[in-house]
């Protein structure tokens, strides 16, 4: 035994150790995280029993949904359907991003704005986030009536809240050695926002508009239930009429749109950023 | 009447006369380094700064006059760095007050300040360029103290003027060919030649360096020293720089300020002291 060696209890309890006894507080968080968890799958009527017999019920849909409705008239009428969907997501991500960058810039702290704006303007984002693209859509069919336009205002807005936000947090963490080097010259804010930080935010600007748009793509599928324009409201009819097999179209031309979508914007955020991120 | 004007004349000189305070260590004073001068460009003020309840230097008083070259040394965390922030007014001392070319920077405006500000120029450790823009962008985000205004956010919308400039400044740091080039696409060293070039663009009086040639390789940041004095040695600028290499202080500076344990513990010129004077500070 060298002399630089635990005594032996310690080496016993220090190779023991790999498991310790929780304390008291921490045996009560466990347990009260368990009893939230419980609590929760209760009030989401959570049941093994139906669990169970689903797969038979679902055999059954899926019997009656295959083969899908490929017929050249019903898929011409859902092609067109499915662009007017890639329409207002475009526009509306479009427009989305554009109006973010400004509302992001009296986001970011220390940068155009004072504390007291950019708290007014990330508690607005903070509340579009929380309202859902679907309410925001029953909000603007209520606005502007029933069609595609109440869809793109939606997506718009819903896409000002996530780029907003995301934007405001990408500038503030980029590097401020350049924006300092320029106030030191004499730039004024604005100019040291225009060539500094946001050129230096703009990889992440790219990375953080190409989700909003694969975003934007997701929820436009969808905007249709309420009447916002878009394939949701075929999916909607397909359901309704018990017409299983023009609905499992619908589904199958939303996930090959929707993940087409995602490719492309995954080889586009590479091809543009390159390997900065 | 006479009574007054003998009084105010002597309140003037020695204003003007006034030395930093008395020395605690290893303070080393020459006649060359205090002697009255014509023109001050930078006055530190008993300034200090502090962050939160850490103080970081305290009582800092020097003059430095137009055309003179200071190193400005010490250890790791000595602030340095924050001196020279504080000298440039990016941030607020606290407290002593500092004089910038003939303006207190604590009693201007925003507008003034820019204004002052528009007549200095900062080289930082890291070139702190705009990586995906162009160099003669950035060469010309120089000028926005000048021209503020979207036609100096990027080379395609400069005015001719502008972008000849720009191409000059290039051209003294030997980066004409790289005008078009990607900021991020250039070696350590011709970034920060890239970055002296967006600081003396604007044919700045005072310019601020930290340490520069930090980030660079012996070779490439004798390089980028060389080019530094030899462009500002000509345009008569008054230069503040840090360092850690004790041979550049010497070799490079007019003047050596040695800032150890929160104050200036040597003021004395550069050709007064040996490497071993400067080693003291390290310890």
């Amino acid at each position: 035994m060298t002399d630089t060696a635990p005594p032996r209890n310690e080496r016993a309890r220090f190779e023991l150790a790999r498991f310790e006894r929780p304390s008291a507080i921490s045996f009560l968080g466990y347990a009260l995280g368990l009893v939230i968890i419980f609590w929760c799958l209760a009030g989401a009527g959570f049941s093994l029993e139906k669990v169970a017999s689903s797969p038979p019920r679902f055999a059954d849909f899926a019997a009656r949904a295959f083969p899908p409705n490929l017929d050249p008239q019903v898929l011409t009428r859902l092609g067109w359907k499915m662009v007017e969907t890639l329409q207002i997501a475009v526009a509306g991500a479009v427009i989305g991003v554009i109006i973010s960058v400004p509302v992001a810039l009296l986001a970011a702290k220390g940068l155009i704005a004072g504390p007291w704006v950019n708290q007014i303007m990330r508690t607005g984002l903070s509340f579009i986030r929380a309202v859902p693209d679907i309410a925001w859509a029953l909000v603007f069919v209520v606005a502007v009536g029933l069609g595609p336009f109440a869809g793109m205002l939606a997506i718009v807005i819903d896409t000002i809240g996530f780029c907003g936000r995301f934007f405001a947090d990408d500038m503030e963490a980029t590097d401020k050695g350049p924006a300092e080097s320029l106030t030191a010259t004499g730039a004024r804010k604005l100019d040291v926002v225009a060539c500094a930080t946001i050129p230096g935010s703009l990889p992440a600007f790219i990375s953080t508009s190409l989700f909003a748009l694969e975003k934007a793509v997701r929820s436009s599928t969808i905007l249709g239930l309420v009447g916002a324009g878009g394939i949701g409201i075929e999916l909607k009819v397909g359901f309704d009429l018990f017409d299983y097999p023009t609905a499992m179209t619908v589904i199958l031309m939303i996930a090959v749109v929707v993940i087409g979508i995602e490719l492309v914007s995954g080889w586009a955020r590479t091809k543009i950023i390159g390997e900065q991120r | 009447m006479r009574d007054t004007l003998s009084s105010t004349i002597s309140s003037v000189t020695d204003l003007l006369l006034r030395r930093p305070a008395a020395p605690d260590v290893l303070t080393e004073q020459t006649g060359a380094a205090f002697a009255p001068v014509s023109h001050v460009d930078i006055e530190a003020r008993a300034v200090s700064k502090s962050f939160g309840t850490t103080p970081i230097f305290s009582d800092v008083s020097f003059r430095l006059a137009r055309g003179e070259a200071t190193a400005l040394v010490g250890a790791n965390g000595t602030g340095k760095s924050t001196l020279l922030r504080c000298l440039m007014g990016l941030i607020p001392t606290s407290g002593g007050s500092v004089h910038l070319l003939g303006q207190q920077t604590d009693e201007t405006t925003g507008r003034q300040m820019r204004n002052i500000r528009a007549q200095i120029g900062l080289v930082s450790q890291k070139h702190n360029l705009v990586p995906r823009l162009s160099v003669l962008s950035n060469v010309l985000h120089g000028l926005l103290g000048k021209h503020p205004g979207i036609r100096h956010w990027s080379h395609s919308l400069a005015p001719q003027s502008s972008r000849e400039t720009a191409m000059q400044a290039l051209e003294r740091v030997g980066l004409a060919d790289f005008a078009h080039r990607r900021a991020d696409r250039l070696s350590g060293g011709q970034s920060q030649r890239v970055a002296i070039a967006r600081a003396i663009v604007s044919a700045p009086k005072v310019l601020f360096a930290d340490e520069p040639c930090a980030s660079l390789d012996p070779s490439a940041g004798e390089d980028v020293m060389e080019l530094f004095f030899r462009l500002v040695r000509d345009e008569n600028v008054t230069v503040v720089f840090t360092s850690h290499n004790i041979e550049h202080a010497l070799k490079y500076g007019d003047r050596v300020l040695g800032l150890a344990q929160g104050r200036i513990q040597l003021d004395a010129t550069a050709a007064s002291l040996s490497s071993a004077d400067l080693r003291g500070l390290y310890d």
